[in-house]
């Protein structure tokens, strides 16, 4: 093997790779963002005792959990369009990867809520709060600090999973590496340099989920 | 003020409570004791529907309570103080935010006035000092306390107590059953499920002992200390007094 190292390339192509890094963040951002809005419902509707809303949310969260993403993004980008006209790849690529998190999101939230003392709701409903007042209330608040730990690794899970956009021809960091590797022949250095990317974004992301994990053990 | 017409309560083939029958008067502080499982905390959870009973009525105020169709369930919690054993108070928001929060959300009143009564309320129970503490800084004794401002806080007619001391270090205890029986002097409706003894002795009017889901002998606290009548009240007794 006289294979010889030329990392110039990878000096070359940074630009292009960066652009294609910037396009995964952003996806996963808007991604994370609309599944911890989407999430939060659904993760609700997971500990509800109203058995319609029960129903339809543990079927979002089980279809969306039991079926690859690949699949659901082929649904939507090339299943949807049958009723709705062309969608233009970014938004099918938005789509997918939103309700896709918001199924992660939903069970994050349903495991916080079910996580705290069964007594803070008896002791709401007991001073005649509803029991939405009890959610809102009581319940949520202290949601949020346990579930920030899943959350940065659903996160930090999107950022990798969404480079299964780039089979629809979205130009992110996996597809730019591609693209750049096939032109080049310089897959190794390419591709190593795509991976190291992957680790620069989501390094920062686990320092600090570790760190909220150590916050929390103290509060506890 | 409540009356219990044969209620009865099942946890899937577990018979807790077989049939019971009482009434708690106006002013009046009874107090329940009775070995552990013999129904006395399932009782108490089902005069304020946190428990919904399988058979028989509860009626407050005259009303009854358990014809659920009827019945406004908040409306009617709201008109039942509760204590836990294990405080459960709020622990993310301050003590009097956790005394503050359902006279705003459930009465609706000014914040002006929920935060004059839960200053009033501190007083009363000794911890006015602590109003913008946070639970987790507070004393199991502090934190009862507070839980008992913050249910009174709803001006309740009746305030249900489900073994208030039993997680308390033995050195807290008093401070809690001191609050308590000023309350009972100050005529508020109690009723206590209790295994501190001397309490019962002390400061209730009527004295309930449990066995096996039914209530097996209901007497004064002399009566009930001094002179059980019934085999198992008496074995019960012996073996705590």
């Amino acid at each position: 093997m006289d294979y010889s190292w030329d990392w110039s390339v990878v000096i070359r192509f940074l630009p292009v790779l960066l652009e294609g890094a910037l396009l995964t963040l952003e996806l996963t951002c808007i991604a994370v963002g609309m599944g911890i809005l989407i999430g939060t419902f659904a993760g609700i509707g997971r500990v509800s005792k109203n058995k319609l809303i029960f129903s339809v949310s543990s079927i979002y969260v089980n279809f969306i959990r039991g079926t690859p993403m690949l699949v659901q993004l082929y649904l939507v980008y090339f299943g949807l369009p049958a009723y709705f006209g062309p969608i233009p790849p970014k938004m099918a690529a938005i789509i997918t990867l939103s309700v896709n998190s918001g199924a992660y999101v939903a069970e994050i939230v349903r495991a916080g809520i079910q996580s705290i003392d069964r007594g803070q709701l008896e002791a709401a409903r007991s001073l005649g709060m509803t029991y939405s007042q009890a959610m809102r209330y009581v319940l949520i608040p202290q949601t949020f600090k346990r579930i920030i730990p899943p959350l940065g690794n659903e996160f930090i899970a999107m950022l990798k999973d969404s480079s299964i956009v780039s089979v629809i021809a979205l130009e992110e960091l996996v597809r730019k590496g591609s693209m750049i590797a096939g032109r080049t022949f310089r897959s190794f250095e390419i591709w190593t340099a795509v991976a190291l990317l992957f680790l620069f974004m989501t390094f920062p992301i686990t320092q600090l989920v570790n760190f909220a994990e150590r916050r929390l053990k103290q509060n506890d | 003020m409540i009356k219990v017409e044969n209620l009865e309560k099942r946890f899937g083939h577990l018979e807790v409570l077989k049939g019971i029958t009482n009434e708690v008067r106006e002013g009046e502080v009874v107090c329940v004791i009775g070995p552990s499982g013999s129904g006395k905390s399932t009782f108490l959870r089902c005069l304020n529907l946190l428990e919904i009973p399988d058979g028989g009525r509860i009626y407050f105020a005259g009303k009854e309570i358990t014809d659920l169709k009827k019945t406004d369930l908040n409306q009617i919690r709201a008109e039942m103080g509760m204590v836990f054993q294990r405080f459960n108070l709020f622990p993310h928001k301050n003590v009097l935010e956790n005394i503050c929060l359902a006279p705003l959300k459930v009465r609706k009143c000014s914040r002006e006035e929920a935060e004059a009564r839960a200053y009033d309320l501190l007083q009363k129970v000794g911890l006015k000092d602590k109003a913008l503490a946070y639970p987790d800084n507070l004393s199991g004794g502090q934190q009862q306390r507070v839980a008992i401002a913050r249910a009174l806080a709803m001006q309740p007619k009746v305030m249900l107590f489900d073994e208030p001391t039993s997680a308390l270090d033995p050195e807290m205890i008093k401070e809690v059953l001191d609050v308590m029986k000023d309350l009972g002097k100050e005529g508020m409706t109690m009723v206590v499920v209790t295994h501190e003894m001397g309490f019962a002795r002390e400061v209730a009017d009527r004295v309930l002992f449990m066995d096996d889901g039914l209530i097996v002998e209901e007497n004064t606290p002399e009566k009930i200390f001094n002179a059980p009548q019934n085999e198992r009240t008496k074995a019960f007794l012996s073996k705590i007094l």
